[in-house]
């Protein structure tokens, strides 16, 4: 099913989404990977304030190459979720709603995505130009000393990507490999 | 012996930076076939819609100039190295990173290589690379430039064998790492395949394979029925485009084989994701 969603996301339209639909995310989300969790953990573990509030919003796992002159981002595609998995169901506590990325996630996080009735979405992997087509502004808001691994505030419109694990659990992967390619 | 040729250099450096940057926004013809042919035999419905987008994106990357993925890379070249030949004004090595530097600044590549691997601080320029030299016969100097993606990188596997294990073991190995890798590696994927050598040998010859042309197949024949029946069996796994299920989970299984010990079945399987990069040059 292919539906328009707004981010930050909403508690309503979270709870319609099913592993497998397509949508179309229109708003505001944020840019973390490798470095910037491990920095989030060590702000978390010291008391100190997070570089942004998680309540509701979306971070998208992801780092660009550099922008040309007169564009908002270079390339920008996902990049492997499972690297974040070690530290995603803390965020996921702490408001986190939503997740792009791709490939597997650990139990912990699905289960962490139940608890807190969030979603996880994939984006198409390898296709960074036509992504990057969907991100209209682009702006550093931390850790700018990690370079592609900074964390930004991006505005996207009409930015596809598909649920892989509802916030009831249901994940596309597994739906996919229990039907073995026969789902034609 | 031949006449020894003398080779600045600045040339290498000159090289590698233009091939950097052409095989991050061009795919090299032989990938491009195999994407159409894939688009023409998917038929699931997301499988499908991955596999335009993933060809929109190619055309988005050439006419604007903007990297097929954000990923551009570690790169690993290889220098085969005609005997004859006569490096001057520099050392080697240092023109091919030198080369990477200029290629990752001008071509609005990413930097993304960190100077050590537990402290991890980027080091700003993507060098270094990775730099594998061979010695040859002649006065030429064949240089390809393989940008590799971590994604499909930290899915690669080695696994020593035993020689009881025999070819069955083999198809195991390469179908458990393909299992594992499932949507993290960003199927369609192009999978390298080692058999045999050393243990550092092996791991070598799966990403020599994935530099080899992906519409050909081995000139042995054993070796080309195994690349056929293996990626038939990838194929009927229904991981599919972007592991959102159907049936090109791949696009192609290149295999190297080399001797090995009596005692040894070494097979590494090298997993490159769609935009599997190679630009090849002779100088």
């Amino acid at each position: 099913m292919e539906k328009k969603i707004h981010a930050p996301l909403v508690s309503e339209e979270i709870k319609e989404l099913r592993a497998g639909d397509y949508v179309y995310i229109t708003g505001t989300v944020y840019t973390a990977r490798d470095a910037a969790h491990k920095r989030m953990e060590e702000a978390l573990n010291q008391g100190s304030p997070l570089p942004l509030d998680l309540k509701d919003n979306v971070i998208y796992y992801m780092g660009p190459s550099p922008a040309r002159q007169g564009r908002p981002i270079g390339s920008a595609g996902p990049t492997t979720a499972s690297r974040m998995d070690k530290y995603t169901p803390r965020l996921l506590d702490l408001g986190l709603k939503g997740m792009i990325g791709k490939g597997k996630r650990t139990p912990e996080v699905a289960e962490a995505i139940v608890r807190n009735q969030a979603v996880y979405f994939a984006a198409v992997g390898g296709a960074g130009a036509l992504l990057s087509k969907c991100i209209v502004e682009s702006q550093v808001i931390a850790y700018e000393d990690l370079g592609t691994e900074a964390i930004r505030k991006l505005t996207v419109k009409d930015f596809p990507a598909v649920v892989v694990i509802d916030s009831l659990g249901n994940n596309l992967y597994e739906q996919v490999m229990e039907q073995r390619g026969t789902k034609e | 012996m031949g006449e020894i040729r003398t080779i600045p250099v600045s040339q290498v450096t000159e090289s590698i930076k233009e091939m950097c940057i052409q095989a991050n926004y061009f795919l090299s013809e032989d990938m491009e076939a195999c994407f159409q042919s894939a688009v023409e035999r998917e038929t699931s419905e997301l499988g499908c819609r991955v596999l335009r987008q993933l060809q929109e994106n190619l055309k988005i990357a050439g006419e604007d100039q903007i990297p097929i993925c954000q990923d551009t890379g570690m790169a690993v070249v290889f220098l085969e190295v005609g005997q004859d030949v006569h490096f001057v004004d520099g050392d080697l090595e240092t023109a091919v990173n030198e080369g990477i530097r200029q290629g990752y600044q001008e071509g609005y590549l990413r930097k993304s290589v960190v100077k050590d691997p537990l402290i991890r601080e980027n080091t700003r320029d993507n060098t270094p690379g990775i730099l594998h030299c061979s010695i040859v016969p002649g006065n030429q100097v064949k240089i390809t430039v393989a940008p590799k993606g971590f994604g499909s990188e930290n899915m690669s596997r080695i696994f020593m064998l035993k020689p009881a294990e025999g070819i069955e073991g083999v198809k195991e190995a390469v179908l458990t790492a393909v299992r594992e890798a499932g949507p993290n590696a960003c199927p369609p994927m192009v999978v390298g395949v080692g058999i045999g050598g050393t243990f550092e040998k092996c791991a070598l010859l799966a990403k020599q394979a994935l530099t080899r042309d992906v519409t050909e197949h081995s000139p042995v024949p054993y070796v080309r029925d195994l690349e056929e029946e293996l990626l038939e069996k990838i194929n009927a796994s229904g991981i599919g485009p972007g592991g959102l299920g159907g049936k090109i989970t791949a696009l192609a299984v290149n295999i190297n084989t080399y001797p090995t010990h009596i005692a040894g079945l070494p097979v590494a399987v090298n997993i490159c994701c769609h935009v599997n990069r190679h630009a090849v040059r002779v100088l």
